[in-house]
């Protein structure tokens, strides 16, 4: 049944698309919204939907048999949150035809591409051979190039044009990997690539496949040194589009494929260990320092993220249970807490027109929740207790510390106080203290914004809270992959 | 004998159509270059027995592809004067390592001659298409269908205004 996750929204897109729909516009936002719900419902409420035998019929229709596990789960409910929060930022922050120089339709079409973007991410998800990992990978790249572009400024170009530059360099590395992957072991499927690695481990080939694999993964998801795409298209993007990227996009087509095709196919030697956890280290490292010095809201919160991933990569790095299970649960993490720092910068962009930090200052006396919300946000992000953040950082650095990696582990540390240094000043210039000239009319933003800010601040918290379940129920069976 | 010919000559033919691709100076010519390597990669293809990769790539790389981009091309405006001069320098800078790095790889290539144990795939794969596309791999059939849609809200939404601004102006 899980092919459902992508069936059903190409239905519904073409649905919403036929001529005689035209009047139906308006219900494209409740559409995705209610895929996105009904996603995240059914991960919560019936996994067994997912994780049970694949319908017959279906299963012939469509000549695929996904296996669905538990970081499978993971990612669908992450997907489904995110989406929903950026579907809603859609509907503050892109203006329809009604309003004057605006581009007709433009928010029904830009939900419409939000939609195939989740239904492409649903698919990388799902796909359990490298070229369909590759197709679903193209379709979220496409959506995206798109969306970051929608606004049509020279910003939106150059971001764009810098991420499809970026990422089509990603995707020759990927498909030359494939086809060389798919002249040694004959076929595509994860599970005879595996077996055609572990026959020949040391063939040039081989590893000429697996480094391209891993390069253009690291490309895909922002990591140092190819990170120089990720700041503009995040902060050239348009805000809901920024939550999308930022919260799972890059996340998804990054680093959960690098961490599936870790698990399901290449399995972590001590090279590509070294490697992972030189290369996590360096952008958690380099992502915090950059965002140290950066004016431009969005700017800063993207550098944030190229650190954020970075903890992601060195907790895979370990190679351990623990350290794989706590990079997993901080991707999870991060989508909800990067996604709420860029719904409250959609916010403060929107009400107050700017992005520069320098020119703000006390606007969480007129925008109160908007300030709570980012205060909770920035708190998960640096780790503080006992919020979400904490727990998977720590569940990292513990596993850093076991396998013996205790300068990895410091640095770790240093990072998360780094966060906590960048975030302070960004509390500090936007929200605190006098409120700046030329904002004394400035009004809280509306209910499209402040709902999803609000759900992801509880989701913060709560996760927090509940991680004694949350490590049972989620993260422990991660132990059943490796 | 022949054989032996074809291919180092294809292939030298390959390398020369690329360069220039990347090297001219004139984007529409960059495009009939990009053409012409499709054309003499789908000359390979048809050589090493695979007529349907070298039809596809004839079809959809060396002629649906480059109407697309002259398409494209037909709307922008060449630059000029101290710009094109600008542009023209440091775009010798920047690509005239670019064949001599490419002789380097070929003759490292051609030296150490790598021997690779590749698993070749059996000619009945490629007999039919439609053996493929329908009966092995029909779930990337509906991945094209989204890419397509992509595609499609692409256009509408980037090139909308466009339109719009026309119709304004002839109004």
């Amino acid at each position: 049944m899980p092919v459902l996750l992508i069936i059903v929204p190409l239905l519904a897109l073409l649905a919403l698309n036929l001529p005689w729909m035209r009047l139906m516009n308006r219900l494209a936002l409740w559409v995705g919204l209610i895929l996105c719900l009904t996603q995240a419902c059914l991960v919560i409420y019936a996994p067994a939907f997912f994780l049970e035998a694949p319908s017959l019929w279906l299963g012939r229709l469509f000549l695929f048999e996904p296996s669905v596990d538990y970081l499978s789960l993971v990612m669908f409910l992450a997907i489904a949150i995110v989406g929903a929060a950026a579907l809603m930022v859609c509907r503050y922050s892109i203006h329809t035809a009604a309003e004057p120089g605006t581009c007709a339709n433009n928010r029904f079409l830009v939900i419409n591409l939000v939609i195939l973007a989740l239904t492409g991410m649903n698919g990388v998800v799902l796909a359990n051979d490298l070229f369909s990992l590759y197709v679903f990978l193209e379709i979220t790249a496409v959506a995206s190039y798109i969306l970051i572009a929608a606004e049509k400024g020279r910003d939106a170009f150059e971001g764009a044009f810098k991420y499809l530059i970026m990422s089509a360099v990603a995707t020759a590395l990927i498909l030359a990997a494939i086809a060389l992957l798919m002249l040694t072991a004959g076929d595509l499927s994860y599970v005879n690539i595996k077996l055609a690695i572990m026959a020949s481990p040391h063939s040039g080939v081989v590893l000429a496949a697996v480094a391209m694999l891993v390069v253009g993964l690291f490309i895909k998801g922002g990591l140092i040194p190819f990170h120089g795409w990720l700041p503009d298209a995040y902060s050239a993007a348009p805000a809901a589009i920024s939550v999308l990227l930022a919260g799972i996009v890059t996340k998804t087509t990054g680093v959960y494929t690098l961490i599936r095709i870790v698990i399901s196919i290449i399995g972590l030697s001590d090279t590509l260990e070294n490697l992972l956890l030189f290369i996590g280290a360096a952008s958690m490292l380099v992502g915090a320092l950059a965002a140290l010095g950066q004016s431009d809201f969005k700017r800063m919160l993207a550098y944030s993220s190229i650190s954020q991933v970075g903890y992601m990569v060195l907790g895979l790095g370990t190679g351990t249970v623990l350290g794989i299970a706590g990079s997993i649960f901080h991707l999870f993490n991060h989508a909800i807490f990067k996604s709420l720092l860029f719904v409250n910068a959609a916010a403060v962009e929107q009400q107050t027109g700017t992005r520069d930090m320098n020119r703000m200052g006390g606007l969480a006396e007129k925008m109160p929740v908007t300030g709570c919300t980012s205060a909770i946000a920035f708190l998960s992000t640096a780790g503080i207790p006992p919020l979400a953040g904490f727990w998977s950082k720590l569940i990292i650095i513990i596993a850093l510390w076991q396998t013996g990696h205790i300068v990895y582990a410091s640095l770790a540390v240093l990072a998360s106080l780094l966060t906590l240094a960048y975030f302070l000043s960004m509390q500090r210039r936007v929200f605190f203290g006098k409120l700046a000239t030329g904002f004394e009319s400035l009004k809280e933003a509306n209910a499209w914004i402040l709902i999803p800010a609000c759900a992801l601040a509880l989701i913060t918290i709560g996760i927090g809270i509940g991680i004694p379940w949350l490590f049972e129920t989620f993260l422990l069976p991660i132990r059943s992959l490796l | 004998m022949i054989i032996d010919v074809f291919y180092p000559v294809l292939l030298f033919l390959l390398l020369l159509a690329g360069i220039w691709t990347v090297m001219t100076l004139n984007l529409l010519k960059s495009a009939i270059g990009l053409a012409l390597t499709s054309a003499i990669l789908a000359l390979l293809l048809f050589r090493m027995d695979a007529p349907l990769a070298g039809v596809f790539e004839l079809s959809v790389c060396a002629g649906l592809i480059t109407v697309v981009f002259i398409s494209a091309i037909s709307l922008t405006k060449p630059l000029e004067g101290a710009e094109a001069q600008a542009r023209d320098r440091s775009r010798i800078k920047r690509f005239i390592y670019l064949p001599i790095i490419v002789a380097i790889v070929g003759g490292i290539l051609y030296a150490l001659h790598p021997h690779l144990d590749l698993f070749l795939p059996p000619d009945s794969l490629e007999t039919d298409v439609r053996q493929v596309l329908w009966n092995v791999r029909r779930l990337d059939l509906v991945g094209q269908i989204l890419i397509i849609l992509a595609g499609v809200f692409g256009v509408v939404i980037l090139f909308k205004d466009r339109a719009d601004t026309k119709g304004g102006t002839k109004s």
